[in-house]
């Protein structure tokens, strides 16, 4: 047995010196391969007796085993050193910067905009949408504004060349028109806001050439003020996101609307800077009234039957309150700081389920 | 427009304070601008009496004043040789801030004495009243007794006044809505006529054109001169300077009764006879702050403003002489040859009515702008051309004496408004209101309705319910009420806008898949998108410079503004690409030359509706901060990525889309863009970098890639009834890969091989991608290597070795026809 046990102990000696897995299959060769030492012992059970076979069997059975096992945890040892090493070569530095990434906004604004339609969409509204360019006839007359009258002059309107045969066409100087093409279009019931871009020529740091306007109509049986007033102050209430909106009512004049009325709301004006939901300032903010009877009229409906309201409201200017925008010039000037600093995430849809913004 | 609180208190019997006035003002729909109150300006300033002045120790020209205040007896150091024992003057403690100096008194000493506040000259409480020195107040005044009292300043209410309501141009107008909504007791306005004692020797001629009416009336012998304290006081603290008493009770008629007048002194007059006319001039003006063109006028006039005009035949002229001298523009300003001066004995009124939309516009040709300008432009009251001249005429004999003619008329006032037929029930049907029909017929008679029984009840739309009708008549001043909405208005905003009920809409059904059409809808999920792919929103103007349209393919003559605010931004854009260009130059310009910028806006190829188109275009002027990784840089490629992701987000038909090279247009770079197509007539989007000279025009440094979308050619998908998908299926069998290597001419397409290696077999080639491009040896001169990736999905079983071979085959020989040939 003495020949076992020093095969054994000269083996696992082998093992244990083996320093990569190389070697040590080189060990495992040697001894268990076709030409192996142990391989060799078992081959010689064959010439033996029965009775010496089973004892010598038994013993190099338990050899190999043991040789087997010695390998086997050798290589798992020396696996996981190779894969440390591996590790402990491959370390990065994640310190470095992400590859770099654009951050991308959506303008206040076009996101005030989208808060706006929600609100409206909610409250069964639809959008309406006309041409910037317009003509005369939808931008005045069909509003009750009388040829040559100063209320058209206050309008401030941008006008193209008058051509060979008369006609003048002017950049709307409100969203009115949509509802003038709406009601000559549709019969009431009618429910829409007509959102999009107005022109005055006017520029300084609350008057921009361009600027947004989110108009109103409603034309219906029995449509009166108070339904106006309930409309405004429930979006001014839900637009604003603060706990408190408090808004009053005040007569005005437009043309196409009799009864007319502003709409202020109060805020907090100490400081600079306009807090909405605060303090005992007034601040007009939209303008509105019952749909002129002439309007009807001159959009083919009739003013017995029929009658609504509609209001406007300037999206820019909501949008400078509402997030505190200083300057209604810089809105439009592509800042990419600007935009960064008052723009909105892609994410930021406006929803009934998370908020406005 | 302004008054004083004491000059509505002439015409309103009232306890109410400036603020009650200004808040029953904002709520009858009177907009104030402003309140300017020297009560509260002059708060910390007091009346005071020197007790005590002796010369300075160390200054000849100080005194050093005892001075009882409200403070108590006081040390004070006085400049003013007027500083002596006894004067009744204004004293102001340390700390006051003096508007007039613009400083807050501190305690200093004086060369040595320290003073204990300031006594005040006028200039220094801006109540100048044109004298040096310090104020020299009446005795009788209490020491303590507020600066503001003192000298009489009150507060000065200004108002923005809308186009409907001239009435409200006159302190009597205010007065009477104030009344009707319950701020006081109106006083009796009417005026009694002045009875004539001799005839009048002018006489007067209208055409019925150019004025309608004009009355007017010679009053001899005044004696004229700087007007009384109190009537100079009232239009000074208006801001109006006072000039003569006749001229002065023409604009304190204007501002109380919003009637202008204008007086002529008659010994200026050539002849008998005042006309007013039409114009004789040519059609152009020369605005008045202009020198005239060599060519000159017909007709000028060289008005009081001592500015020359020209007159044109739309504008009314008053001429004598029998009617060959211009001497006023009718209802604008008067001549300077017959105005009236101190000299002034005989003088001839005028109360005239014009056409409002004449007098606005020769305001506006002239540029004009005066009290009677801004009136008659508004529509003064058609009633008050008699009780106008009458109360000029009371006025008159009271300041300056004389004898008044006999009046006379020329031509006719415009006819009264007419009835409005009206049921009170109207006010709560188109308000909400809740209010009494009595309440309703008071407040309109408060405002100087008439109200009668309805004529004739059964010719009126109210047959039926005729029993609560009325007839509503507007009086003359109230020109702007019209029809039964516009009586609501009256009632409502008198009883107050406060008492309007709030009243939920309807509820109304929703619409099915939301309010939004397919192409807001779209426009709003591009938004999101580009926001999300790292690109910032920008708003731009719709406008550009003629020059940069027509660089974009447009400029065309009825896109150009007459009246642009700028000349840069004088014509409509054709695109949004120049204007996100600008803003990355002016962001370069800036320091921060890295820009991702788009836009959703209009853009505009004519002045018909159909014209105008929605775009979205986003540029990249690349300027990543150097990294460290060696990443390849943002390129054309770039661009194209998120163009498709965007077409493919807003479901456009994106496999189907054809990459037309070297057909965009000429603002790109021809060699690095192209058109994204379905075919030649139907092109969604161009992309590519722009042009460098089209950058060099906008002054922008390049490289700049782009893309611009239109909206509206981008086709819908079917609208489908129901919102559920086709059944999912997927192969279970593995998809396999094979790669090729084909050699093609360089300027070949290398989407014209993929596109003919994806076409050779539809069924089992799932994709074909490139990926490797490669010029150089191994490869002819002239020639390119484009190695393509196939995937194969095998659909109902697998493939042999024998399909596989088959179809590589079929893919090169396809390839092969499309101008690849396999590389050995």
């Amino acid at each position: 047995m003495t020949d076992l046990t020093t095969l054994e102990a000269d083996v696992l000696a082998q093992v244990a010196a083996a320093g990569d897995l190389a070697a040590l299959d080189a060990v495992r060769v040697a001894a268990l391969g076709k030409t192996g030492s142990i391989s060799g012992l078992l081959k010689t059970l064959g010439s033996m007796s029965p009775e010496e076979r089973k004892e010598r069997g038994a013993a190099i059975n338990v050899l190999r085993d043991r040789v087997q096992t010695a390998l086997n945890d050798k290589k798992a040892a020396l696996e996981a050193a190779a894969l440390d090493a591996r590790l402990a070569s491959e370390t990065l530095d994640l310190t470095l910067p992400a590859p770099h990434r654009r951050r991308g906004s959506v303008h206040p604004t076009m996101q005030t905009m989208d808060e706006m339609i929600a609100i409206f969409a909610e409250m069964g509204f639809a959008v309406a949408e006309g041409p910037d360019i317009e003509d005369d006839f939808h931008n005045f007359t069909a509003l009750n504004f009388p040829p040559k009258h100063p209320a058209r002059e206050m309008h401030d309107t941008f006008f193209f060349n008058t051509k060979e045969d008369g006609e003048r066409m002017l950049l709307r100087t409100h969203t009115s028109p949509v509802q003038v093409r709406t009601m000559v279009s549709q019969k009431p019931p009618i429910r829409i806001i007509a959102p999009g871009r107005t022109y005055r020529v006017d520029n300084d740091a609350t008057h921009t050439p361009v600027f947004h306007q989110v108009e109103g109509l409603v034309i219906d049986k029995g449509i009166h003020m108070g339904h106006l007033k309930w409309t405004l102050e429930t979006f001014l209430a839900r637009f604003f996101e603060t706990d408190v909106v408090t808004t009053q009512f005040r007569p005005h004049h437009f043309p196409f609307t009799e009864p007319s009325a502003e709409m202020d709301v109060q805020c907090d004006r100490s400081g600079g800077e306009i807090k909405i939901g605060q303090g005992t300032s007034w601040l007009e903010i939209l303008g509105c009234g019952m749909v002129h009877p002439n309007v009807l009229r001159a959009c083919g409906i009739d003013p017995d039957e029929y009658q609504g309201f509609a209001f406007g409201m300037g999206v820019d200017r909501l949008g400078m309150l509402k997030y505190g925008m200083p300057d209604l010039r810089d809105m439009w000037a592509s800042d990419s700081r600007w935009l960064s600093h008052y723009g909105f995430s892609a994410f930021a849809a406006p929803n009934a389920a998370s908020g406005l913004s | 427009m302004k008054f004083t609180l004491s000059w509505l208190k002439d015409h309103l019997d009232t306890e109410a304070s400036a603020t009650d006035v200004v808040a029953a003002m904002t709520m009858a729909g009177l907009e104030v601008e402003h309140v300017t109150d020297p009560a509260s300006k002059l708060a910390a300033f007091t009346v005071a009496k020197i007790v005590e002045a002796v010369q300075h120790p160390n200054a000849d020209r100080l005194r050093v004043c005892q001075v009882d205040t409200v403070d108590g007896r006081k040390e004070i150091v006085c400049g003013a040789p007027n500083a002596r024992p006894g004067l009744t003057t204004v004293y102001a403690p340390i700390g006051a801030y003096v508007p007039g100096l613009g400083v807050t008194l501190v305690e200093k000493p004086v060369r040595g004495v320290v003073s204990n506040g300031m006594l005040c000259s006028g200039s220094e409480l801006e109540a100048d009243d044109g004298s040096e020195g310090i104020l020299e107040l009446s005795n009788d005044l209490a020491v303590g007794t507020p600066a503001a009292t003192a000298l009489g300043l009150e507060a000065v209410i200004d108002f923005e006044v809308t186009p409907n309501r001239p009435d409200w141009l006159g302190v009597a107008g205010i007065a009477r809505d104030l009344a009707a909504a319950g701020v006081g007791k109106l006083n009796d306005l009417s005026i009694a006529p002045v009875p004539g004692t001799f005839p009048c020797p002018i006489s007067i001629k209208v055409d019925g054109e150019a004025c309608p009416v004009f009355a007017g009336r010679l009053i001899k012998g005044v004696k004229n001169g700087p007007s009384p304290k109190w009537l100079q006081d009232r239009l000074k603290a208006i801001g109006l300077r006072p000039i003569n008493a006749l001229v002065d009770v023409t604009n304190l008629i204007s501002y109380d009764r919003a009637r202008p007048l204008h007086v002529y002194d008659v010994a200026k007059l050539v002849g008998t006879t005042i006309e007013a006319r039409l114009g004789r001039g040519k059609a152009e003006v020369t605005p008045g702050d202009q020198p005239s063109p060599a060519e000159h006028h017909d007709e000028q006039l060289i008005a009081l403003d001592g500015k020359t005009y020209d007159i044109t035949p739309e504008m009314c002229v008053i001429a004598d002489a029998d009617g060959n001298r211009p001497i006023g523009l009718g209802g604008v300003m008067g001549g300077e040859s017959t105005g009236c001066s101190d000299d002034t004995i005989d003088v001839f009124i005028e109360s005239a009515w014009f056409e409002p939309i004449r007098i606005a516009q020769t305001g506006r040709a002239t540029g004009i702008a005066s009290d009677a300008q801004y009136r008659f432009a508004r529509t003064v009251d058609t009633g008050s051309v008699v009780p106008g001249l009458e109360l000029a005429t009371k006025l008159i004999l009271e300041l300056c004496g004389g004898q008044p003619s006999d009046i006379v008329v020329a031509g006719e006032a415009p006819a009264p408004p007419g009835p409005i037929l009206f049921d009170p029930a109207y006010v709560g049907q188109l308000s909400g209101l809740e209010i009494a029909p009595e309440r309703s017929l008071k407040i309109l008679t408060d405002l100087g309705f008439t109200i009668e029984p309805p004529k004739d009840v059964s010719a009126t739309a109210f047959a039926v319910s005729a029993e609560s009708v009325v007839c509503v008549t507007p009086p003359t001043f109230r020109r702007d009420v019209e029809g039964k909405a516009d009586l609501v208005e009256e009632v409502a905003r008198i009883a107050g806008y406060g008492e309007l009920p709030s009243t939920a809409l309807p509820e109304v059904p929703r619409a099915v898949g939301g309010v939004l059409t397919a192409k807001q809808a779209r426009a709003r999920t591009a938004r999101r998108a580009l926001a999300a792919a790292g690109y910032a929103e920008a708003l731009t103007y719709s406008f550009t410079s003629r020059k940069t349209a027509e660089l974009f393919g447009g400029g065309q003559d009825e896109l150009v503004l007459a009246n642009p605010i700028a000349s840069e931004l004088d014509c409509m854009r054709p695109s949004l690409l120049p204007n996100l260009i600008d803003a990355a130059g002016r962001n370069a310009r800036q320091g921060f030359p890295d820009v991702a910028l788009f836009e959703i806006g209009p853009v505009f190829f004519g002045d018909r509706p159909q014209d105008q188109k929605t775009a979205i275009a986003a540029i990249l002027a690349p300027h990543a901060p150097r990294g460290w990784d060696k990443a390849k840089a943002e390129d054309v490629f770039t661009v194209k990525g998120a163009l498709l992701a965007l077409l493919e987000e807003i479901g456009a038909p994106v496999a189907s889309l054809q990459t037309a090279q070297g057909s965009a247009s000429p603002w790109w770079h021809p060699g690095r863009s192209a058109r994204l197509q379905l075919g030649p007539k139907a092109v969604l989007a161009e992309f590519g970098e722009i042009h460098p000279a089209v950058l060099k025009a906008l002054d922008v440094a390049g490289p700049v890639y782009g893309f611009e979308i239109t909206l509206e050619a981008v086709p819908e998908p079917k609208k489908k009834a129901i919102k559920s998908r086709p059944a999912f299926s997927p192969s279970p069998l593995m998809p396999l890969t094979r790669d090729f290597a084909f050699v093609a001419d360089k300027a070949k397409a290398a989407g014209d091989l993929v596109k003919a290696a994806a076409g050779a077999d539809k069924a089992l080639i799932d994709a074909v991608r490139v990926f490797d491009v490669y010029e150089g040896p191994g490869v002819p001169d002239g020639s390119k290597s484009v190695a393509l990736e196939v995937v194969v999905q095998p659909r109902d079983k697998t493939l042999t070795e024998a399909e596989i071979e088959a179809l590589s085959a079929k893919i090169v020989a396809a390839v092969e026809k499309a101008g690849g040939k396999l590389r050995g």
